[in-house]
C-alpha cells in the first residue's frame, strides 16, 4: 500500500521532499496525496525558488497585478491581493524578500478558478514582496515594496 | 484546541466568490514567550478547497501566512447549493476542515 502510493507520487512528478513529514500528512482527501515542499520554503532567492519549482529564471511581467498597502502598520497582518493576467496561469506564489523564509504561500490554480488570490501575510521588515506566477511551464513575477512600521515576526 | 472555520461562498454573476477564515495560531517557531523560551513552530502547511468534491484551489503555506489565515478567491462552474469544503493539515500533523453551501 505504502509502496504503491510512493510510486504514484513519483509518477505524478510530486516533489518528494519532507519525507519525514509524510507520516503526518496522511490526512483526509486530496491532502493525503500532497507533499509540503520543504526545499521551496527554504529558498532564499526568487531564481532559486523558480528552479526548485521546476522552471528557469523568472521574467518580470506587467500582466501580474499586485495590490497591497504602501505602508503596513502591523507587519503581522499585511493584506495582499494578486491577480494574474498571464494566460494559462497554473500557480501563484507570494514571497517576502526579507522574511526568514522567503516563500509565504504557493497557490495552485486549477482550470475554472480565477487567477486572483487575496490573503494576509507576515512581514519582518520593509522590503519587496513578490508575486511569482507559473504559466505554461514558465515563471513570471512582479514586485512591490511594502514599508513596515512594526515587524510581524518578533516576540 | 478547537479549529473554528468560517466559510462564505456566494454566487456573483457566473462566478462564485469564496472567503475562508481559519482559526489557527500560525506560530513561526521564531517567537519567544514571556520567559524567553522559543514557542515551537505550528502552522498550516497544506490546504485544499473543493466544490462538490472537485479541487478548486490548493495551497502550500509557510509560517509567514498570518495568524487566523484569511483567503478569498473566485471560481467558475458553481451554483447555489453546491458544497464547498476546506481541509488543512498543519506542521504538527493536526487537521481541520469545514463545509458550507454556496448561497
Amino acid at each position: 500500500m505504502e509502496q504503491s502510493r510512493r510510486r504514484f507520487l513519483n509518477s505524478a512528478g510530486v516533489t518528494l521532499v519532507g519525507l519525514m513529514a509524510a507520516a503526518g500528512l496522511l490526512g483526509p482527501d486530496a491532502l493525503a496525496a500532497a507533499q509540503w515542499n520543504k526545499a521551496a520554503f527554504a529558498a532564499r532567492k526568487l531564481e532559486d525558488l523558480a528552479r526548485i519549482l521546476g522552471g528557469s529564471a523568472p521574467q518580470q511581467s506587467g500582466d501580474i497585478v499586485f495590490v497591497g498597502p504602501e505602508i503596513a502598520e502591523n507587519g503581522a497582518v499585511v493584506p495582499v491581493e494578486i491577480t494574474s493576467h498571464v494566460p494559462g496561469t497554473e500557480s501563484i506564489a507570494i514571497l517576502v524578500e526579507k522574511n526568514p523564509n522567503m516563500l509565504a504561500a504557493n497557490f495552485t490554480i486549477p482550470p475554472g478558478t480565477l487567477p486572483e488570490i487575496q490573503t494576509r501575510v507576515k512581514m519582518a521588515e520593509t522590503c519587496n514582496v513578490y508575486a511569482l506566477v507559473k504559466a505554461q511551464g514558465r515563471f513570471y513575477y512582479t514586485a512591490k515594496e511594502i514599508k513596515v512600521t512594526v515587524g510581524g515576526c518578533g516576540g | 484546541m478547537a479549529n473554528p472555520m468560517k466559510i462564505r461562498a456566494r454566487v456573483d454573476g457566473d462566478v462564485v466568490q469564496v472567503r475562508v477564515l481559519i482559526g489557527h495560531v500560525m506560530e513561526t517557531g521564531l517567537r519567544k514567550d514571556a520567559e524567553g523560551k522559543l514557542i515551537p513552530a505550528h502552522y498550516i502547511q497544506l490546504i485544499d478547497v473543493t466544490y462538490d468534491g472537485r479541487s478548486i484551489l490548493s495551497a502550500q503555506w509557510g509560517p509567514a501566512v498570518s495568524r487566523n489565515p484569511y483567503l478569498a478567491f473566485k471560481f467558475r462552474g458553481g451554483a447555489k447549493g453546491g458544497k464547498i469544503r476546506v481541509a488543512w493539515i498543519d506542521s504538527t500533523g493536526q487537521t481541520g476542515s469545514g463545509e458550507t453551501a454556496v448561497e
